[in-house]
């Protein structure tokens, strides 16, 4: 078993619904970062992503394997959610040149409730895209299929 | 005395579900532990297993980060408003690569 499978596993219950055009914009994001990775968050309501939100990677150790939003960053996005009336439903973040599937460091980093949606960048070039939630005993992460488009 | 706790979006449902609380304590630390005293489910997302605040888990105190105060040990005063703002982190597992 891999590390990250020992994250991570495939259920199908759940499904995130998340807007075409913020499937491009975290194409676009993990595109133009590369080989750096990106992130940033989701705002919607309920399992529906409206809109994206780029944030900067201020990572210090090392932005190729690691991203980091910083507490101002997440105060502006969680302001910005509620200014449009909507939630602050998770953040997206790029693995370059690896699988979109949850390492141990995020799993030992993430917050519950939150979507945690991976994309793979693979030479560049956009991969997979995947979604994740944390188990409330912080032991692993359930999958949640993603659906593009919010109808 | 009891002051406002501004909780962020992920800890909401294990606090009431409110997106403010109450707690009360004459420092940042004990008014935290006021808060999870009230609601325990809380206790782990905030706390390491070693009973240490996590990593990522900032606190402020009004505008000011508590790192740069006196940590939990900063002096809550009347009408003081405490932040509970998450770091949010992640990435795949190999660093060597940045070297």
């Amino acid at each position: 078993m891999t590390e990250a499978d020992s994250a991570g596993r495939v259920v199908s219950d759940r499904i995130l619904r998340v807007d075409a055009g913020v499937v491009a914009l975290i194409q676009q994001h993990g595109r133009d970062a590369y080989p750096h990775e990106c992130c940033g968050a989701l705002i919607g309501t309920g399992n529906v992503v409206f809109s994206g939100c780029q944030l900067p990677n201020t990572t210090e150790e090392g932005p190729r394997s690691r991203f980091l939003v910083r507490p101002t960053d997440y105060r502006a996005a969680e302001g910005r959610a509620t200014e449009l009336g909507q939630e602050l439903l998770g953040f997206y973040h790029s693995h370059p040149d690896h699988p979109a599937r949850p390492s141990q460091y995020d799993l030992d980093h993430a917050w519950p409730v939150f979507a945690y949606v991976i994309i793979a960048i693979e030479q560049g070039e956009p991969g997979a895209m995947t979604s994740w939630r944390l188990r409330d005993d912080r032991s692993m992460f359930d999958e949640e299929q993603i659906t593009i488009g919010t109808d | 005395m009891a002051n406002r706790v501004l909780i962020p979006t992920p800890l909401r449902a294990y606090a009431g579900g409110q997106d403010v609380a109450q707690a009360a304590g004459n420092t940042v630390g004990e008014l935290l532990e006021d808060l999870t005293a009230q609601y325990a489910d809380l206790r782990k997302h905030l706390y390491s297993d070693d009973g240490q605040l996590r990593r990522f888990v900032n606190v402020y105190l009004n505008e000011d980060d508590i790192r740069y105060l006196q940590k939990e040990d900063t002096p809550v005063s009347d009408g003081d408003t405490i932040s509970i703002v998450p770091s949010v982190a992640g990435g795949v597992t190999m660093v060597a690569r940045d070297a």
